[in-house]
């Protein structure tokens, strides 16, 4: 009797968990049909909701274009900023681990700093870039990149290298080797799945911003997601871009966050859970 | 490793590093740190004593005007007014949705992990192409969710979305809640997977109810996490932009602007240098506090 309840439940739960999946599933599907779409298709009147047959033009579009280097300029800009955020940001958060530098003070100002909305800060930057002529550069958005992935990057592993046993690093030291030496051959292998996990997360952050490339960028390194609303116009929208584009950017961040599933409770809530 | 392999990698310039390790390890990143940190700060404090704006380009002191302006300006305390609205209407409604989630992929079930990992697919769009999709899904012609709705209704329905006074709210709140419930559900999941099970054994064995159970025993588990879970969502929605830039540009007329989207007309169409720097300013300072306030509260520094 209470194996069939059992089986009836779970039955009932598949059936919502299935529900809930196609309900927020449905606008990302939505998206990625448009761009497999014909323009009749896209202007139909009532939607058209699978495409009759698959076809790449619209992407086709984007490369003949070429459109698609906003996507290489996200690439470039997103990667730099997380190589450099995660060599700065690790360095500084063995200290604060190991060290204990600056105290809980320190940590927390560093991680207050990822708090403050990126408008009010990114005004004095755009003030001093357009003074140095740095505004619409890729070393101008690098640096702020940087600058702002800092704070992610220092308090995730400043939480991954408090996780491992500080004895190897004691008796490293004891064994007459130098603080830089236990850094590069006891604490990064051992922190190295935190590394990845963090330097994933930075760089899809970057990848993911918007509101720094508005303000920062023109026309040399549009980002893919500046590049989705200039396809918004006053009165008729370029849907069909819109949507590959979008998708030209979204697919890569899916696949990625596939592959690190393991780390995103942790990587999303900030360390708050150790998943 | 011994002290011969320590002499053998010794390069020349390990001894500096050696004796400046510190300095040397904290150093670049605090500095790279001060240019948001410190400059955004300083920098617009002193300009909004200053009167540039796209006519004028005085840089001498100037005094409090902008700061007595931000009194008077209703539309700054507009956008404060629907900042919190969009932050309290939908942060309940996430938390709560995420828990009920949660809750019930709690249990053990086979393919867990697909669904969950199609579930939080949302989450990690671009908020941008999330606005962007949903202004393509309330599109009042050819979106998919006017034909939803007709077919409840009965009759065609041709809502304008994200034009209409009434519906521009519903609409950035669907997509918020849409992109944010998964936040909630995954982290929450994970809190409610970490709940000790004896304790749920003694509340069942001592007769409590599902709700007795979770209000004794369950929350008071989870708050630390849950603390951490609202803390980082309430932040995200005060400065909340990329979707409204997408669905509304803070329309009709300033119906939804938030401080965000408020400060960058200021800012960057208006070109009101001095007084966008002096709510710059304002806003950085007053974040600040709530945030150093909320840190020791929350606890996530541990």
């Amino acid at each position: 009797m209470s194996a069939v309840r059992s089986y009836r439940s779970l039955a009932l739960r598949y059936i919502a968990a299935t529900a809930l999946t196609i309900l927020f599933l449905f606008p990302i599907y939505w998206l990625f049909m448009i761009s497999f779409k014909t323009p009749d298709e896209i202007y139909s009147v009532p939607p058209t909701w699978v495409p009759a047959n698959f076809q790449f033009k619209n992407y086709a579009v984007l490369f003949q274009d070429g459109d698609v280097t906003a996507v290489w300029n996200s690439f470039v800009v997103a990667g730099t900023s997380t190589v450099v955020a995660m060599f700065l940001g690790t360095l500084c958060a063995y200290s604060l681990a190991r060290s204990r530098s600056g105290g809980a003070a320190l940590a927390n100002w560093i991680i207050s700093q990822r708090m403050i909305p990126p408008i009010a800060v990114v005004f004095p930057i755009f003030l001093l870039y357009v003074w140095l002529g740095w505004v619409d550069t890729y070393g101008g958005v690098i640096l702020l990149y940087t600058a702002f992935n800092l704070p992610y990057v220092i308090w995730m592993m400043r939480g991954y290298i408090m996780d491992i046993p500080i004895e190897l690093e004691e008796s490293a030291l004891v064994d007459g080797c130098t603080q830089w030496q236990v850094l590069r051959r006891v604490a990064f292998p051992m922190a190295r799945t935190g590394l990845f996990a963090t330097a994933i997360f930075t760089f899809v952050f970057a990848w993911n911003d918007f509101i720094f490339a508005l303000v920062l960028t023109r026309t040399e390194v549009t980002t893919y997601t500046v590049q989705v609303t200039h396809y918004f116009g006053g009165q008729s929208n370029f849907w069909a871009k819109i949507s590959a584009m979008s998708v030209l950017g979204t697919l890569p961040v899916f696949i990625v966050v596939a592959a690190m599933q393991r780390y995103l409770v942790r990587g999303i809530s900030l360390g708050a859970v150790k998943g | 490793m011994n002290a011969a392999s320590y002499s053998k990698a010794a390069g020349p310039g390990e001894g500096f590093v050696e004796r400046h390790f510190k300095a040397f390890t904290l150093g670049p990143a605090i500095f790279v740190l001060l240019l948001i940190g410190l400059f955004p700060l300083v920098y617009s404090l002193l300009v909004s004593f200053q009167n540039i704006t796209m006519s004028e380009q005085n840089t001498s002191f100037s005094g409090f005007i902008h700061y007595a302006r931000l009194f008077q300006d209703t539309r700054l305390w507009q956008a404060v007014l629907h900042t919190a609205i969009f932050t309290l209407i939908a942060l309940p409604i996430e938390l709560v949705l995420g828990l009920m989630m949660a809750q019930l992929f709690l249990d053990r079930m086979p393919g867990r992990q697909i669904f969950v990992a199609l579930l939080v697919l949302p989450t990690v769009v671009s908020p941008i192409v999330a606005g962007a999709t949903w202004s393509l899904m309330f599109d009042n012609r050819f979106g998919p969710i006017n034909q939803i709705v007709g077919w409840f209704a009965g009759q065609p329905m041709p809502l304008l979305w994200t034009i209409k006074p009434t519906l521009v709210y519903p609409a950035i709140l669907v997509c918020e809640v849409w992109q944010w419930t998964p936040f909630m559900f995954l982290i929450l999941l994970a809190a409610l997977s970490n709940v000790d099970q004896s304790q749920l054994e003694a509340a069942e064995i001592d007769g409590a109810g599902f709700w007795r159970t979770f209000f004794k025993v369950v929350l008071p588990a989870i708050w630390p996490v849950m603390a951490v879970a609202i803390f980082i969502r309430a932040l995200d929605l005060a400065r909340l932009f990329d979707i409204i830039w997408a669905l509304t540009r803070g329309g009709p007329g300033t119906m939804t602007e938030t401080i965000s989207i408020y400060s960058y007309t200021i800012g960057f169409q208006q070109f009101e240098t001095s007084y966008t720097a002096a709510v710059a300013f304002l806003v950085i300072v007053l974040l600040s506090v709530i945030v150093t306030i909320a840190l020791k509260r929350v606890g996530i520094t541990r």
